[in-house]
C-alpha cells in the first residue's frame, strides 16, 4: 500500500490528539507515515508508535519552524515529489489549513479543506453554510492534500515499530520571508485542548465579567470539559481570544455542547453547529441558540449553572 | 516603493462577494456550484476588515486602495460597497470561463491579475463565510514569491518593514518580513467604518476595470470548473435537527439539565 503522508501538529513537541486520529484515518486507506517537523521528536515517539506510524520522516530542524507556514510546506513538498504518497493529511487549523493550501499550489495538487468524514478514493465529507448541507467532493489532480476537522475520527491505538528517517530540506529565499521573532504561548491550564475536548462548555456577554468566567470553569470541571467562549467575551477581555469559538474562533465539534448566556449569532453557530448534543442556557427565551439545542434551561444562569455544577458534582 | 505618477503604497485589498449569511444558502443541482440567485450577496464581512486596514494604511503612509475582486456581475455590489469605504478604485475579473474555479484556480487567477497590476501590500480577510477554506493568502504567497503574514490581529507597517502578530492556536506569534508581503487579517484587528453618505456619492464615479480571462493573460484551461482539482461528488441536505426540549427553570432548571446530561450519559 502506498503511504499517506500525516503532518503531526504539535505544540513544543506535545503532540495534539488530532494527530492520533489521522493517523487511524491514514491507517484505513494506506500505510500511515507521520511527518515530524522541529525538535522535540524523542519525547514524543512512542505516542506516535502508539497510533501505528509505519514511519516516521522527522525535520528535526530549528529553521523549518521559525518562518510563517512555508518552510513546513517546502518540506512536505519535498517529500510528495521523494515518496510519491497517495495523500497528505494535515489538521485543519488555521495554520493546517494555509499549510494544506499552499501545498496544494506547489504541487498543483486539489485541496480538501475543513472535511469531517473521509471514504474511500479520498472522498471527503463537508458540513456546510452552518450545517444545512452536506458534501462529498474528491480531488481530480495531483496528490489529493486533505485538512481534517478535529474529532471527525476516533483515534484508535495499534502499536507499530516505526521506522524513522531523517529528513532536511534547503529553504529557499521566498520561504524565510516572514520570520517569527517570538512565540507567545497562552496559559494552557490543565483543561483539554478546546478543539480535542469532548465536552466543551462556553461563557457569553450573559456571564458579565472576568471574574464571572469562574462559573464556567467550574461547570466545565465537573464535566472534565474544556472553557470556550464567544466573541463578545474574548473581546471584553474577560477571556483569551484562543478560547473563543465561531467564525473567526475555532471551531469545535464535541460530544457535548453547553453555551451559557450565549445568544447564539450566525458567527458563534459557524464554529460549534456541528456540536453532537447541545444545551443552552439563557434567560431570553427567543435567544437564537434555542432554535439549535436539545436541552434548553430559560432562566438565570447565576441560578442554573451553579446548580447544575453542584448536581454533577453530587451524581459523580 | 514608488510608481511612477504614484506616491506612496500600492495596497490591493482582495474582496469577495458571498451570500449572506442571514439568508438560505443552497448549491445548484446541475453543477454543485453556489447558487447565487438563491441568497442576496454581501461583501464577505471578514473582508471589510481588510478594507478598513488598507485604509488606515493608506493614511499613515500614503498611497492607493486598489479592490480587487474575481466573480460575476453582481459582485459590482462588494467593490461599491469597499470604494465606498474609501478605496480610490477597483478591479473586477469576470468571465464565464471562471464559474465554479476552486481554491487552487481562484488562487491563480487572482495572482496572474496582482503579477499585472502591481502590489506592495495585498490584504485579505482571514476566510470567507461561504466556503470557509481560509487558504487564499497564503496561496498567494505562494504564487507571488512574497512573505505570508497572515491571520494578523495587528500589523505596523513603516516604509518597507512590516511588524506583526499572528494569531496562532496557542497564542501568537511576532513576525517580522519586508514588502512586498501578502498580508490576511482577522476581525480583532480593527472596527471597519461606515460608508458615509459624501463616501456612498464618490464610489459611484471612481474607476472600475472590468478584466476577462484574456486581459489578464488566465489560462482559461486553468480554471473554472473545466480546469478545477477538486470535484463535488455530490451534495443533500443535512437531516434536520430533531426539536429539543426547552424548559423554564422554576428554581430547579440546575437539577433538571443534570437529569438530561444522565439520560446522555454525559454524568
Ligand atoms: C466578522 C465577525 C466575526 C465574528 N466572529 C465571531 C466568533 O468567532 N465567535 C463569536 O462568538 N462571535 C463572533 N462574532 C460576533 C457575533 O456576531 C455576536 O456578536 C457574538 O457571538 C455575541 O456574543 P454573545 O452571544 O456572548 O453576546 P450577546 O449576543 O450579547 O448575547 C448574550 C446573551 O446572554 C443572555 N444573558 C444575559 N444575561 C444573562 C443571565 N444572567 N442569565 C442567562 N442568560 C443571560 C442574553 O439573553 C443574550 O442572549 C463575529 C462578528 C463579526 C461581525
Ligand atoms: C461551500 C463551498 C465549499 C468549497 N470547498 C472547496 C474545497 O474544499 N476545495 C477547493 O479547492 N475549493 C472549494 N470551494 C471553492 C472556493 O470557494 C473558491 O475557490 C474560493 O473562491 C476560494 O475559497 P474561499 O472563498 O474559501 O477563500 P478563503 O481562503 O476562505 O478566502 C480568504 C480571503 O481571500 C479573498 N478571496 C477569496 N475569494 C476571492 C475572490 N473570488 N476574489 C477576491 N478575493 C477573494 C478574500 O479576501 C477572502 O477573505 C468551495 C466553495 C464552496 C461554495
Amino acid at each position: 500500500m502506498a503511504e499517506i503522508l500525516v503532518l503531526v501538529d504539535h505544540v513544543d513537541g506535545e503532540v495534539k490528539k488530532v494527530t492520533f486520529e489521522l493517523l487511524t484515518l491514514a491507517r484505513a486507506y494506506g500505510d500511515a507515515a507521520a511527518v515530524w517537523v522541529g525538535p522535540g521528536y524523542e519525547g514524543a515517539k512512542d505516542k506516535l508508535a502508539e497510533y501505528g506510524a509505519g514511519k516516521v520522516y522527522v525535520a528535526a530542524d530549528e529553521e523549518l519552524t521559525s518562518y510563517v507556514v512555508a518552510p513546513k510546506v517546502e518540506l512536505l513538498a519535498q517529500l510528495v515529489a521523494d515518496k510519491s504518497p497517495a495523500a497528505v493529511f494535515v489538521a485543519a487549523t488555521g495554520e493546517g489549513k494555509e499549510i494544506a493550501g499552499r501545498l496544494a499550489v506547489r504541487t498543483e495538487s486539489g485541496v480538501l479543506t475543513d472535511v469531517v468524514g473521509l471514504q474511500e478514493g479520498f472522498v471527503g465529507e463537508h458540513s456546510i453554510f452552518g450545517g444545512a448541507i452536506v458534501t462529498h467532493a474528491k480531488v481530480t489532480k495531483g496528490t489529493p492534500i486533505i485538512a481534517v476537522r478535529p474529532n471527525s475520527a476516533a483515534a484508535e491505538a495499534s502499536p507499530s515499530t516505526p521506522e524513522e528517517e531523517q529528513v532536511s530540506v534547503t529553504l529557499s529565499d521566498a520561504a524565510k520571508g516572514a520570520r517569527v521573532v517570538e512565540k507567545v504561548v497562552q496559559e494552557k491550564g490543565e483543561r483539554p485542548e478546546l478543539t480535542e475536548a469532548a465536552i466543551v462548555v462556553s461563557g457569553g456577554r450573559g456571564v458579565g465579567g472576568a471574574d464571572n468566567f469562574k462559573l464556567i470553569e467550574e461547570l466545565a470541571d465537573s464535566l472534565g470539559a474544556a472553557v470556550g467562549a464567544s466573541r463578545a467575551a474574548t473581546d471584553a477581555g474577560w477571556y483569551p481570544h484562543t478560547f473563543q469559538v465561531g467564525q473567526t474562533g475555532k471551531t469545535v465539534s464535541p460530544q457535548l455542547y453547553i453555551a451559557v448566556g450565549i445568544s447564539g449569532a450566525i458567527q458563534h453557530r459557524a464554529g460549534m453547529q456541528t456540536s453532537k448534543t447541545i444545551v443552552a442556557i439563557n434567560k431570553d427565551a427567543e435567544a437564537p441558540i434555542f432554535e439549535l439545542v436539545d436541552y434548553g434551561v430559560v432562566g438565570d444562569l447565576f441560578q442554573v449553572a451553579p446548580q447544575l455544577t453542584e448536581e454533577i458534582n453530587k451524581r459523580k | 516603493m514608488c510608481r511612477e505618477g504614484v506616491h506612496g503604497m500600492n495596497i490591493v485589498v482582495c474582496v469577495k462577494q458571498v451570500p449572506d449569511t442571514a439568508s438560505e444558502r443552497k448549491l445548484k443541482s446541475d453543477d454543485s456550484t453556489l447558487d447565487r440567485e438563491a441568497a442576496d450577496g454581501v461583501i464577505n464581512e471578514l473582508d471589510e476588515y481588510a478594507v478598513e486596514e488598507a485604509l488606515a494604511i493608506k493614511e499613515s503612509q500614503g498611497g492607493e486602495v486598489t479592490v480587487l475582486t474575481m466573480g460575476p456581475d453582481k459582485a459590482s455590489e462588494s467593490i461599491r460597497k469597499a470604494l465606498a469605504m474609501g478605496a480610490d478604485k477597483a478591479v473586477h475579473v469576470t468571465d464565464e470561463a471562471l464559474v465554479g474555479s476552486d481554491g487552487l484556480s481562484t488562487s491563480y487567477a487572482l495572482a496572474q491579475v496582482l503579477k499585472k497590476i502591481g502590489f506592495d501590500l495585498v490584504i485579505l480577510g482571514s476566510e470567507s463565510t461561504d466556503a470557509r477554506m481560509g487558504v487564499l493568502a497564503a496561496m498567494l504567497s505562494e504564487r507571488l514569491g512574497v512573505p505570508q503574514v497572515t491571520l494578523a490581529n495587528k500589523v505596523e507597517i513603516d516604509g518597507t518593514s512590516l511588524k506583526a502578530q499572528r494569531l496562532t492556536d496557542y497564542g501568537f506569534d511576532r513576525v517580522e518580513a519586508t514588502l512586498p508581503a501578502v498580508v490576511s487579517v482577522v476581525e480583532k484587528i480593527n472596527e471597519p467604518r461606515y460608508p458615509s453618505f459624501k463616501g456612498i456619492m464618490a464610489a459611484k464615479k471612481k474607476p472600475v476595470e472590468k478584466l476577462a480571462v484574456a486581459d489578464a493573460e488566465i489560462d482559461a484551461a486553468l480554471v473554472g470548473l473545466a480546469g478545477a482539482s477538486t470535484e463535488v461528488v455530490d451534495f443533500a441536505d443535512a437531516p434536520p435537527r430533531e426539536k429539543g426540549q426547552i424548559i423554564k427553570d422554576e428554581g430547579d432548571g440546575g437539577v433538571k439539565a443534570a437529569d438530561f446530561l444522565a439520560s446522555k450519559k454525559f454524568v
